[in-house]
């Protein structure tokens, strides 16, 4: 056998292993999303190239033509090869220090973040237990709750900012409070739903012992209550990056991925736009990731894993 | 013979959206220290919720109950019985043995003592050694004789057994009887047991209450004739089937107005 007729069937075992995987499913809708793309950039992009050529008057071919669309710099839709290129010479092309350096707007953005889902974290778990355990709070914390959640972001987030810096505080506090105010509220929802899981029975059991409630607390309904905890977390710290997000826009901060956002759109960037866009959803995309993994590890030790 | 429990004219009404459901009615019964005492009924007879207000997790709305000569809430402070429900209700997150000290924990024992009462009622259940397992890596039956250890390892003089062994099959559940008369035999505990199988409460019993529905209330106490001792083929006597005839005969004359 030669060692091409080897090489081919180590290619095709992996094609099938890849098959029978995620693996080709994911690769098939990512280069069919990578395909619409281009074409849209093409679609999008084609007045503006149309229009040069006319005032120059000069007669382009299609190849040109495709060429020039994906190659402008400030298309209306930048082509993913030119996002890629923004990522990479942000994330790379420039020391961490820089301003231009998207490593260091995402960090601005990411300490932001955690200090908020911290907060949020911290608030909404407090309240649960506060519901839980006190029937006036049952009653009346939850409707305040969600009304929170359905006043615009972005009407109260430039209040926020302005109410703080006119106190004196400026910087990554106030990004964090907006963060809070969307974070808090998945844990709220589903740590009272997690405490109140131990069935009647469980509860009996405990006052057959006559279990304080803190004892019930911290030995059954606290680590009852993991699993649902975990699955808030990650939807809450996904809404503590927007929060973030949202709070670095108004005001002129120079700081951060929604900073670097809206000074793309000021001046047309629209691949510093895209590229910072990307680095946002990696962000999350990462802790997310990262709270699964802590989520994986804590339910397993405690024997709750599915 | 030392009287534990006595319950004296007790009613328990609950009141629903439905209007007043009588639970229990005119309950007359005492239970002596070292009694095996079966509760058998249909369901809605009261037959748990007279164990659960022995247990002061009900209270009663009329008539006097008394545990250990105490109110029932006292008694319950004073740990004075360990409760076992259908399910094991043991906790995923901790080891047998931890789940066996978390009463122990609750209660203040010190550490050195929680270790040695855990290995003691483990030894009592017959799991010596699976201290260190989870829940999960136990089959039901061992996983229910886990909950009994766990209500057995504060020393509390009465069992109170609500259908434990219900969830369990009949092979399973044989051997846990057998396994349940043994301990009850080297414990001199006071049980009272709910259950809704009559060969069981025959077998187990040194009395068998009969129970009926609407309102909940005793149509017969049934003092059993067999021996303390009982191997399991006690059930193919004649003296055993005369019995469980007898309770079966009881249940059918409190279902009379059906």
């Amino acid at each position: 056998m030669t060692d091409a007729a080897i090489g081919e069937m180590r290619g095709g075992g992996m094609l099938r292993r890849a098959a029978k995987g995620r693996t080709l499913p994911v690769l098939a809708v990512l280069l069919a999303i990578v395909a619409i793309w281009y074409a849209g950039a093409v679609g999008l992009n084609a007045q503006w190239v149309r229009d040069q050529a006319a005032r120059s008057e000069t007669v382009l071919s299609t190849g040109e033509f495709v060429v020039r669309t994906l190659s402008l710099d400030r298309p209306v839709l930048p082509a993913p090869h030119q996002v890629a290129a923004g990522l990479w010479d942000g994330i790379a092309g420039q020391k961490i220090t820089s301003k231009r350096s998207l490593v260091w707007h995402g960090w601005v953005t990411l300490s932001a973040t955690l200090a908020g889902f911290a907060i949020g974290t911290a608030a909404g778990i407090l309240l649960a237990v506060g519901i839980v355990h006190n029937r006036a709070m049952d009653q009346s914390v939850m409707p305040w709750a969600v009304a929170s959640q359905t006043v615009p972001i972005l009407a109260i987030a430039p209040m926020v900012i302005v109410v703080l810096a006119s106190a004196g505080i400026t910087g990554l506090l106030p990004k964090a409070v907006i963060a809070a105010w969307l974070s808090f509220f998945p844990v709220l929802v589903g740590m009272v739903k997690g405490l109140r899981t131990p069935d009647a029975m469980q509860l009996d059991l405990m006052k057959s012992w006559s279990a304080s409630p803190s004892q019930i607390f911290w030995r059954l309904r606290l680590p009852s209550s993991m699993p649902y905890l975990f699955a808030s977390l990650k939807v809450g710290v996904a809404a503590a990056l927007v929060g973030t997000i949202v709070g670095e826009l108004p005001a002129g901060a120079s700081s951060g991925l929604g900073a670097r956002l809206l000074s793309g759109s000021y001046y047309g960037q629209t691949v510093q736009i895209w590229s910072a866009l990307f680095a946002a959803a990696a962000l999350a995309a990462g802790l997310v990731i990262a709270i699964g993994a802590v989520e994986k590890i804590a339910l397993r030790r405690m024997g709750l894993a599915r | 013979m030392n009287e534990v429990i006595r319950a004296q004219e007790i009613g328990l009404t609950f009141q629903t959206a439905d209007g007043p459901v009588h639970a229990l009615k005119d309950v007359d019964l005492t239970i002596g220290q070292g009694d095996f005492v079966s509760f058998i009924g249909p369901s809605g007879c009261g037959k748990t919720t007279l164990l659960r207000a022995i247990a002061a997790l009900e209270t009663p709305t009329e008539g006097r109950l008394s545990v250990n000569g105490m109110e029932p809430d006292a008694a319950r402070k004073a740990r004075a019985y360990g409760y076992v429900f259908q399910a094991p209700g043991l906790y995923p997150w901790r080891t047998i043995s931890g789940n066996i000290s978390l009463p122990l924990e609750i209660m203040g024992f010190p550490r050195a003592d929680r270790r040695q009462r855990t290995a003691r009622v483990l030894e009592l259940v017959d799991l010596a050694g699976f201290g260190a397992k989870y829940p999960w890596q136990l089959s039901g039956g061992m996983q229910q004789r886990a909950s009994i250890a766990r209500a057995l390892a504060f020393d509390a003089d009465i069992l109170l057994m609500d259908e434990p062994f219900g969830a369990l099959d009949e092979i399973v559940r044989d051997r846990l009887n057998e396994a349940l008369l043994d301990l009850w035999a080297k414990t001199g505990k006071t049980i009272a047991f709910v259950t809704h199988s009559i060969p069981e409460a025959v077998y187990l019993s040194t009395r068998i209450v009969v129970m009926s529905p609407r309102p909940g209330r005793i149509t017969r106490i049934i003092d059993s004739s067999l021996p303390r001792d009982r191997p399991l083929d006690i059930r193919d006597t004649p003296d055993f089937i005369a019995l469980a005839h007898e309770v079966r005969e009881a249940l059918r004359d409190g279902h009379g107005d059906d």
